[in-house]
């Protein structure tokens, strides 16, 4: 009996600490796409600011309070803009940002195309 | 004469990058995050600084009602500096002055309004810096003009003359 306790007591605290560091895990990762307003270019994962030390307390309260990770940008996004995202999202603002890396790609695919492949036949 | 275009349009590539790069040059890269105004002011609990009550924001903030709600803190200078403002503000009958105290200790927020004198009609307490962010201010001091449960103004920093002077414009 005092066996099948002590299982059951190392099986909880596996599976309670898992969900924990689940979590956290979670809670890292927006922070780290958080970007600090008082000490500008700093993660608010990283900073130590007043600001970033709410902000960290404030992703945890609303991640207990059962809101995803969009939600929580959202939310952030509302109050202080989307400049708090360090990774745009994508919109008619960000058309250019997120799609000219593709189309220097495919025009340089192009130029070598042209130089190295035609040429060559 | 046959005409290479594949110099001259690399050549204008460049020049237009290098104009892009060179304006960004001088381009401040301190961002403050802009403000639309006439934003519903948000809803919040919070507790009142001297008495361990907790308020909603729909009991504090009333309808065809002026209020400066400004956050403060005894450890932060500039506050310090506008207290003056606030003082002149607090004479002005149909403004109501909100202060939400941010990340302070008692005793030294108590000494502070002691040594200053307290201008404030009603003062909330922000102990963990959350009330600050759902208002989406990011250090102190802050303000923000609210009349009919919106925000027309917020001021970053601290009060001076001419900030007074516009309020008083405003509120009349």
């Amino acid at each position: 009996m005092k066996f099948s306790k002590l299982i059951l007591l190392i099986f909880c605290t596996f599976i309670l600490s898992n969900s924990y560091a689940q979590q956290n895990n979670l809670e890292n990762k927006i922070t780290k796409n958080l970007r600090c307003l008082v000490c500008q270019g700093q993660s608010i994962y990283d900073s130590d600011t007043d600001f970033a030390i709410s902000v960290k307390l404030l992703v945890k309260k609303k991640l207990d309070e059962g809101l995803n990770e969009k939600q929580i940008y959202s939310y952030l996004k509302d109050r202080y803009g989307e400049w708090i995202l360090f990774d745009p999202l994508f919109s008619k603002k960000t058309y250019f940002l997120w799609l000219l890396p593709i189309f220097m790609f495919v025009i340089g695919g192009m130029i070598i195309f042209k130089l190295f492949i035609i040429r060559k036949n | 004469m046959k005409i290479r275009f594949f110099p001259i349009i690399l050549t204008l590539i460049f020049i237009i990058i290098f104009l892009l790069f060179y304006g960004g040059l001088k381009k401040s890269n301190i961002y403050v995050p802009t403000f639309n105004i006439n934003k519903k002011i948000p809803n919040f609990k919070a507790k009142l600084f001297e008495k361990a009550e907790e308020l909603n924001s729909s009991e504090i903030f009333k309808d065809d009602q002026i209020y400066l709600m400004n956050i403060w803190a005894s450890w932060c200078v500039p506050c310090r500096d506008e207290h003056v403002f606030l003082d002149e503000l607090s004479k002005e009958e149909s403004l109501n002055l909100v202060g939400i105290n941010y990340k302070d200790d008692f005793k030294r927020a108590s000494f502070f309004l002691k040594e200053l004198g307290n201008p404030y009609d009603i003062i909330l307490l922000d102990v963990d810096g959350i009330i600050a962010i759902e208002w989406g201010a990011y250090g102190v001091p802050e303000s923000y003009l609210i009349k009919n449960k919106m925000i027309i103004k917020k001021i970053i920093g601290p009060l001076n003359k001419n900030l007074v002077n516009e309020i008083k414009k405003k509120i009349q």
